[in-house]
């Protein structure tokens, strides 16, 4: 999944490297936004289970929906059959 | 009200880094200070409580993101929905922010340095632990020292906070006026620190037990170690607004 801050909050990591693009010739670079990207497995029944699951993870923890938005990229299962989010 | 000592309990997490100063505020102003342990759910009969400044957990993932799941939380939450006095310094107020017991969140600060100096804050309203008896107008230099203090709410939530004066400091210049250059973070609205709705939790991004001992500089946290002494023994009030 993907955690970024929301849009209009400064982002000073997204600014730093935008700052830095310049000097490296790429000036036409704007709008940079860094973010984080979650990886986990989740032992659950299903695919369904586990996406509600990394949800709920999400709100609690993962994210804080007070500065963040969270997206669910891919939920898919492992060779054994395991939801792997 | 009794003469007792009113008991100040201060947690320690993994990473707290100013709970020594915090305990020695609370005895240089003649109150007893508890020894409180993240890991433990017990309070230890405390009056009031401090989460104290630090980086607990490394600031993985969010500041104070992590903590908020320590099983004194537990304790603590009870304690402030029972109308208990809870204050939240520097890292605490990120804790009590995303423990949600504090409105709002604390991103990095907008010049995206941390930034470690005294500031001046005015102090917006009395219904707080750590402005009971104090005036609004009021103005308290103390030090502040954080990466991540930049104060945001959605606006809706920014309005009414103004509205129902959730808003307890905000950074100003030594005559209580507001001005860009003197919000260190960028915070919205300059707020240095805010309350909840029933008044009994206050958090703040500036340390005032850093700023009791007259030997090491300004004095600007003794009124509020003062206030919040007094609030301590006051009986417990779902009243306080």
């Amino acid at each position: 999944m993907e955690v970024s801050l929301k849009p209009g909050l400064l982002d000073p990591q997204g600014k730093a490297i935008e700052g830095s693009l310049p000097a490296l010739g790429w000036s036409n670079v704007s709008d940079v936004r860094v973010g984080k990207y979650v990886r986990l497995v989740v032992d659950a029944t299903d695919l369904e289970a586990a996406t509600t699951q990394v949800g709920d993870m999400s709100r609690r923890l993962l994210s804080n929906p007070v500065i963040e938005d969270a997206v669910i990229r891919e939920v898919v299962e492992d060779a054994a059959g395991n939801g792997r989010a | 009200m009794t003469a007792r000592a009113p008991r100040v309990g201060v947690v320690t997490f993994p990473g707290s880094l100013d709970d020594r100063d915090a305990v020695r505020a609370v005895r240089a102003m003649g109150g007893e200070a508890v020894p409180l342990w993240y890991g433990e759910r017990d309070l230890g009969g405390a009056d009031a409580v401090i989460l104290p400044g630090g980086f607990s957990y490394g600031d993985y993932l969010r500041t104070g993101a992590i903590a908020r799941f320590a099983p004194v939380m537990e304790e603590l939450r009870a304690f402030a929905d029972a109308g208990r006095p809870v204050v939240g310094i520097c890292n605490g107020f990120q804790i009590l922010c995303e423990a949600g017991l504090l409105p709002g969140a604390l991103i990095r600060n907008a010049g995206r340095r941390f930034v470690c100096r005294w500031v001046d804050i005015r102090v917006e309203t009395s219904l707080s632990p750590f402005t009971a008896g104090l005036v609004a107008g009021e103005v308290l230099r103390v030090p502040v020292k954080h990466g991540e203090g930049q104060f945001v709410a959605r606006g809706d939530e920014l309005d009414w906070m103004e509205g129902d004066g959730l808003v307890v400091f905000r950074y100003c210049d030594p005559d209580g006026a507001l001005g860009a250059e003197h919000n260190p973070n960028g915070s919205a609205a300059a707020i240095a620190g805010v309350r909840n709705e029933a008044g009994n939790v206050v958090g703040l991004m500036p340390h005032p037990e850093h700023a009791i001992d007259p030997d090491l500089g300004p004095t600007g946290g003794q009124p509020m170690f003062a206030a919040l002494l007094q609030s301590a023994l006051e009986p417990v009030a779902s009243g306080i607004r």
